[in-house]
């Protein structure tokens, strides 16, 4: 006979691999509905469809996009670096994916007198945690760009890296007054202190700033620099096929649901909000910044090289740090 | 919306950022604007767009009014074709018409340019609007004479070579044909 420690580790155990699950599923069907649910929504911007013909309404075109890129060849270019090149793709899934391991999506629920947090991990420095995910993030842009040994590659591949190394900046410096006025760095701290007032109304600025540096941080138009299509033909990912490209993709979708639940959390109230339980509305949040994604998308060009640097450097990062100035004298008087 | 295309030049940096925004807010305005408009997409199989009579797809071979051929295997199509994708065998039947014994075109190559059409003397050759003859197996594009001849005159119904032509055929002798006198006596016909 196990004792009852044992038996309440095995059950905590389960209850962890069961919230992985599920956050995985809802990640990975997300993601695969957010690619139609853009390309419906850009189609319509362009007056126009978009995917109408697998199922109804498109509704099994993630599936059978899934099936294509599952079956097609998994091309490596002859002068690629092997390892790196197959490698790097799981790197954006990987770090895209574990990055909301932090991010709560509930308030704790007690089954039969144990506390069940609703997040898959409440690390007390969860936003370090973020930072360091998504500085990781940009090696597989870099590294993809660069072991495809291909020109648009690592054009591709080198923008990415100085884009994100710059945005970066801005969009930590950002959260210092987050974090300023929720006195933690767990992301379920940030969250219980925005019961009363979410901190878009006490930080616009802030969220401004984060949310532009987060398009840059997943590379959306405006900011797909590293990808382009017309001026280096997909850039880091140009080389790859089949359900590696398919990995960039998803990885790429679920950073932008990552950060969607990463604004919520920061600035919207996490999963804070009237009637609906916790996981719904931070659900609803995501998706509503996705959307906000999806529109932006469809109306802006692309910025230029300078243009995408002046901005980070010159507006962005100057912004952040006075805004971490008026904020810490706004609270210490 | 209107958009001055001619812009004032902003004169502070508070205006630049006012002017910018307002800009981008348009833009932004614009796509919200259109998104719940009807697409205007034109949905192919459901919906086959009438296309102009003179559309340039599928060659016929037309009949004239009587129902005969009206290919008289000339060979003009053939040689004009720039891709060579027409080849055909001329014959002639018992009562002088020449025919093609055999008609084939490829239209794996055909390149819908029209130019058979317009080198045919004898309004045979036609192009039509249907587009639509894919095939899994690319030597099912290869048609033969009786694919490709018709129950009609096409473009041109009333047109019949034979009644222009002075040639003596089962139609009409000499002198019986359209525009055509009757044959002068040439032994009369003195100065």
């Amino acid at each position: 006979m196990m004792d009852m420690d044992s038996q309440i580790w095995i059950i905590g155990y389960g209850v962890l691999i069961l919230k992985l699950g599920a956050v995985l599923l809802f990640l990975l069907l997300m993601a695969a509905y957010l690619v139609l649910v853009e390309r419906k929504l850009l189609g319509r911007i362009q007056v126009r469809y978009g995917p109408n013909r697998a199922g109804k309404y498109g509704l099994l075109q993630p599936f059978a996009d899934t099936l294509k890129m599952m079956t097609k060849e998994d091309v490596v270019p002859d002068a690629a670096d092997r390892i790196i090149f197959l490698l790097s793709p799981a790197v954006v899934a990987f770090t895209a994916l574990l990055m909301f391991a932090v991010i709560p999506f509930g308030a704790d629920i007690t089954v039969s007198g144990h506390r069940i947090p609703l997040v898959v991990t409440d690390i007390n420095v969860g936003l370090l945690f973020i930072f360091a995910l998504s500085s990781l993030g940009v090696y597989g842009a870099a590294l993809g760009g660069w072991s495809s040994n291909s020109k648009y590659s690592l054009l591709g591949g080198i923008r990415g890296a100085a884009q994100m190394v710059s945005y970066e900046l801005a969009l930590g410096l950002s959260l210092i007054p987050v974090v300023l006025e929720a006195g933690s760095l767990s992301l379920v701290e940030i969250v219980n202190a925005q019961a009363d007032l979410p901190f878009i109304l006490l930080e616009p600025v802030a969220f401004a700033i984060f949310f532009i540096s987060a398009m840059a941080e997943i590379k959306r138009i405006p900011f797909d620099l590293p990808e382009a299509e017309n001026e280096l033909g997909a850039g880091f990912h140009t080389e790859y096929s089949g359900m590696r490209f398919g990995l960039f993709f998803l990885g790429e979708y679920v950073h932008m649901q990552v950060l969607g639940g990463l604004i919520a959390v920061f600035f919207l109230g996490g999963w804070r909000g009237p009637l609906l339980p916790g996981p719904v509305w931070l659900a609803v949040k995501i998706v509503l910044v996705c959307l906000v994604m999806i529109w932006i998308r469809g109306t802006l060009p692309r910025l230029r090289y300078d243009q995408l640097m002046n901005l980070g450097w010159k507006v962005l990062i100057p912004t952040a740090l006075l805004n971490v100035v008026f904020t810490g004298a706004r609270l210490l008087w | 919306m209107r958009v001055d295309l001619i812009d004032k030049e902003p004169s502070g940096p508070i205006q630049a950022v006012w002017e910018g925004a307002k800009a981008i807010a348009a833009g932004f305005a614009l796509t919200l604007k259109h998104l719940f408009r009807k697409p205007i997409t034109e949905e192919y199989p459901e919906f086959k767009r009438p296309l102009p009579s003179r559309t340039r797809a599928r060659i016929i071979l037309t009949r004239d009014p009587d129902g005969g051929e009206r290919c008289v295997a000339c060979y003009l199509c053939s040689a004009v074709c720039p891709v060579s994708c027409i080849s055909m065998q001329s014959a002639e039947s018992e009562d002088g018409r020449r025919l093609a014994a055999w008609f084939r075109i490829n239209f794996a190559r055909c390149i819908y340019c029209g130019l058979c059409e317009e080198a045919c003397p004898t309004s045979a050759i036609q192009l039509t609007p249907f587009f639509e003859t894919c095939e899994r197996d690319i030597l099912k594009l290869v048609y033969e004479k009786e694919d490709l001849l018709v129950n009609h005159g096409g473009k041109d119904p009333d047109y019949d070579f034979y009644q222009h032509a002075g040639i003596v055929t089962a139609a009409g002798g000499k002198g019986s044909h359209i525009g055509e006198d009757r044959p002068v006596n040439v032994r009369s016909n003195m100065p």
